[in-house]
């Protein structure tokens, strides 16, 4: 592994190979570095959520230098982005809707690791690694989303910085320190930019240094669950089922890249509003405090969590439980590889109690997602008959169906390690299937 | 999977292709390498198209019109166009006699640097109406705005027959916004496109539609 | 696994994306004759909302220029729609102080820049059609596209005399025309018909060009799909 490699290059690369590694760092993570050949689409996600960031990156850079982060400029200095800047409506789409395909992107990226269980041994670091990076991207998406500073973005920021002062003693004193102000207000403002552009960018980019370097430390899981290290060719080391990452993998990862784009651009070009889930009506009306929209949902991606949020009940006239069930209901991914206690790692030896349990989340997440984005009272009433019986004091049929969803979301989690111990899985194979 | 063989040989996975198989690699990559390139060099369109003028500073660099009726001969005013001062300066017959009087002294007394002025300002006086001179105030050394000294002699010496000097580094002109030798300024002060739209109205920033 | 199956799966599991763009609107129960091809009616529209709207509702970013990109030239624009003392390349500004607005109105008349995108068309079509003679509200026009609850407005009919006078019949909930104005009722549809293509404009004036750059796009990305499976195949026939 760490064996010093005598210089073989010349010329301008032997130059700088005398004083920077760049052709064995070349070696090591592309042209030397062996990923399984049975890579399906699932994995185009990773590559993907890279060039979503760099994406990302290079277009807020140019908004950046138009944007005024100013709460009586802010609205004003976006439409004169979509309107006088050259090409600043295809930057400005190209920023919004890259926030929602980067939660796309990123959602079908984990949901990978779930399936193949590639959070499992010796991947745990790797994947709490992936974990906090999507902790980061949830705060980049929160404080670029008030940036805008319409009613959605205004009151969407009021209501999460409030949830805050729901933490006990703490709570106030420490939602007033966010904001910088009584109300959400140019101070909150001014520093959600400054998170927005620099703080958490810099964290990030810092994380996924340290995700892809794990990465490539360990190597990649595949479909099947199978540890190509395990095989090796006696002569060269080679893993037998493994292939040069370039350019195998650069030319496949090329085409999901080029599929990517042509959604990415049919979004942006035909439809940057996406019905009203990547850009909302009523952001296209500035803040005012003085006037809440009749019904405000947090964008699409954090609706599950939002759902959470509102089906739990208030506690003692407190808050806090709802709140700490949706910081939960985030951070109870960090625990999968402690919590998963199957012998198998890939859905496919998986027996069927697992994949009813991942059915069962799957529907869970989608139901609270849709009801994240829709008024509580969306399906109405129950009717009187559970006057009686309640013990909390709701009636309206969609939050029962959120608590139910709820109970399952964590359920799934609660209960892995002894469905996952219970279930009859299959004999995995030696070698990957190809 | 039924059609998914399970490799039990201790083969490598990969081997390397054949030269016909190479040829065609090498076109390929060629092709796709291009047209990635031109996808590349089209995307980047928007993003330096983005830190071009907008349309709000094209708006406000748009042509202002200036009245010019009340400029006392021997006096001057300042119009601002595109955030820069534009001086019009009413010149007394006696001043346009003077200027000829020290071609000797200027650093380029026909105003040959293209670039410092429209084609119809190419004359001895650099103007369209040889009393009337439109000149952007701003010193072609480093940017500062010269002060304008109007006044024979005084302060700039004997044989200084009225013009502008810039108090950054010493930059001398004359009432044509000509610049004397010496100066660290290397070319005549710029005359902005102009035309008169009748006797008392200038329009400054845009040729007349015959000149254009 | 072969490209196109793999293909297949990504289109696949992209598909899943149009199924969460379903419309989330309220029902208004008119659609707006929405038309960014129909340059006349742009124009007519635009002549409109600057006689009618722009007295005491703002479009501050919207310039003036803007509108060559349905057809004007700029003299045409000079010579019809500015005010006094307007240059061409000037936002549409409102003369009227906003405190002053919120004095007579109670509210101060918003900016109508991005209202299309912030209503829909069909809402604004609805609205304008929807002014109905309520002798309790303070300015004697009641509208219940603006406020379903309560049915009042702060804005009075600015075009009843084009419209006419329509009253609330309160058991069928309709409103129904009482007192003629200028147009018949199918010219008037179509007036604010043209207003609210306008407005639609207004509200993203490079919504057109968007849509003809993302066909050269699409065509675009077309070419490089079929180079880079090709590409991918070829490279990976080494793979056993």
């Amino acid at each position: 592994m760490a064996d010093k490699k005598i210089q073989s290059t010349t010329g301008l690369m032997g130059w700088i190979d005398a004083r920077f590694p760049l052709t064995s760092n070349i070696k090591n993570h592309l042209t030397e570095y062996y990923a399984p050949k049975n890579f399906n689409f699932w994995y185009f996600f990773g590559s993907l959520a890279m060039l979503v960031l760099v994406m990302q990156i290079a277009t807020g850079i140019f908004l950046t230098m138009h944007y005024k982060p100013d709460a009586e400029q802010a609205f004003a200095s976006v439409e004169y982005i979509m309107r006088d800047v050259f090409g600043g409506n295809i930057i400005r789409y190209m920023h919004s809707t890259g926030a929602s395909m980067f939660f796309i992107v990123v959602y079908l990226h984990m949901f990978r690791g779930v399936i193949y269980g590639s959070y499992r041994n010796p991947r745990e670091l790797l994947w709490l690694f992936g974990v906090a990076i999507f902790l980061c991207l949830m705060g980049e998406a929160f404080f670029g989303y008030l940036l805008p500073w319409g009613q959605m973005s205004y009151w969407g920021a009021q209501v999460i910085v409030n949830l805050f002062s729901a933490i006990p003693f703490i709570g106030p004193d420490l939602s007033e320190w966010l904001r910088g102000d009584y109300l959400v207000s140019d101070a909150t403002l001014n520093r959600f930019f400054a998170f927005h552009v620099i703080a958490l960018p810099l964290v990030l980019l810092g994380l996924v240094a340290a995700h892809l370097i794990a990465l490539h430390e360990v190597g990649s899981n595949n479909p099947d669950g199978v540890e190509i290290k395990a095989k090796k060719d006696k002569k060269t080391g080679i893993p037998l089922d493994g292939i040069p990452f370039h350019p195998y993998y650069t030319v496949k990862d090329m085409v999901g890249v080029v599929v990517f784009l042509i959604v990415f651009a049919v979004i942006i070009c035909f439809a940057p509003e996406m019905g009203g889930y990547f850009l909302e009506a009523n952001n296209f009306v500035p803040a005012n405090p003085m006037v809440t929209p009749a019904h405000i949902a947090p964008v699409w991606y954090f609706t599950p969590y939002y759902s959470i949020l509102r089906a739990v009940p208030p506690v003692m006239n407190s808050q806090f439980p709802g709140v700490a069930a949706m910081g939960l209901s985030v951070m109870v991914f960090a625990l999968l590889p402690w919590l998963d206690r199957s012998p198998v790692k890939s859905i496919r030896y998986r027996g069927t109690l697992y994949k009813k349990w991942l059915a069962l989340f799957l529907v869970s997440f989608f139901v609270l997602g849709y009801l994240g984005t829709v008024p509580t009272n969306v399906w109405g009433q129950l009717g009187d008959w559970s006057n009686g019986i309640a013990i909390i004091d709701t009636k309206e049929r969609a939050t029962w169906v959120a608590r139910i969803f709820t109970a399952i979301y964590f359920a799934f989690f609660i209960l892995m390690p002894w469905y996952t111990a219970k279930d009859k899985t299959l004999a995995v194979p030696e070698r990957v299937t190809y | 999977m039924a059609d998914n063989k399970m490799d039990k040989n201790d083969a490598l996975s990969f081997s390397a292709p054949n030269s016909v198989d190479q040829d065609k690699r090498n076109f390929l990559i060629t092709a796709t390498a291009c047209t990635g390139a031109i996808g590349a060099a089209v995307a980047a369109v928007p993003f330096v198209g983005s830190m071009l003028p907008s349309e709000r500073a094209k708006a406000a660099g748009a042509p202002v019109q200036v009245d010019i009726s009340k400029i006392e001969p021997g006096s001057m005013i300042t119009a601002e166009w595109r955030g820069k001062p534009v001086w019009i300066i009413n010149r007394t017959d006696e001043m346009i006699a003077d200027l000829a009087r020290h071609d000797d002294k200027l650093s380029d007394p026909n105003s040959d640097v293209v670039s410092q002025q429209p084609s119809y300002c190419k004359n001895a006086d650099r103007s369209i109406k040889p009393n009337l001179a439109v000149i952007v105030g701003i010193c072609t050394h480093l940017g500062c705005s010269p002060t304008t000294k109007m006044q024979a002699g005084g302060d700039m010496g004997e044989s200084w027959t009225g013009g502008f000097f810039c108090p950054c580094h010493g930059s001398k002109f004359d009432l044509a916004g000509r610049v004397f030798k010496g100066s660290p300024a290397p070319i005549n002060l710029v005359v902005p496109p102009h035309q008169y739209l009748n006797d008392t109205t200038l329009l400054i920033g845009v040729d007349a539609k015959a000149e254009a | 696994m072969k490209t196109n199956n793999i293909l297949k799966n990504c289109l696949l599991s992209l598909a899943f994306l149009p199924l969460i763009a379903f419309a989330n609107e309220t029902a208004i129960g008119v659609t707006a004759p929405i038309d960014a091809t129909d340059y006349a009616s742009l124009q007519r529209g635009a002549r409109t909302f600057v006689n009618s709207c722009l007295n005491c509702h703002s479009a501050n970013y919207m310039r003036y220029n803007r509108l060559k990109d349905i057809g004007l030239t700029e003299q045409q624009i000079k010579d019809n729609l500015l005010f006094a003392g307007e240059k061409v390349g000037d936002t549409m500004k409102v003369a009227m102080n906003p405190k002053d607005a919120k004095k007579w109105f109670g509210v101060a008349p918003p900016d109508l820049s991005v209202e299309v995108r912030a209503r829909g068309a069909d809402w604004v079509y609805a609205y304008l059609r929807g002014f109905y003679r309520d002798e309790t509200s303070s300015t004697g026009w009641g509208n219940c596209v603006f406020d379903p609850q309560t049915c009042k407005v702060a804005m009075p009919h600015v075009l009843y005399e084009l419209q006419g006078e329509q009253v609330m019949n309160h058991e069928t909930h309709q409103l129904e025309l009482v007192k003629p104005g200028k147009l018949s009722p199918s010219e008037y549809n179509a007036f604010v018909g043209d207003l609210t293509n306008y407005m639609a404009f207004m509200a993203e004036p490079a919504k057109q060009q968007r849509k003809h750059l993302g066909i050269w796009v699409l065509l675009f990305l077309g070419v490089l799909l079929v180079l880079t499976i090709k590409l991918k195949k070829e490279y990976w026939k080494d793979i056993k």
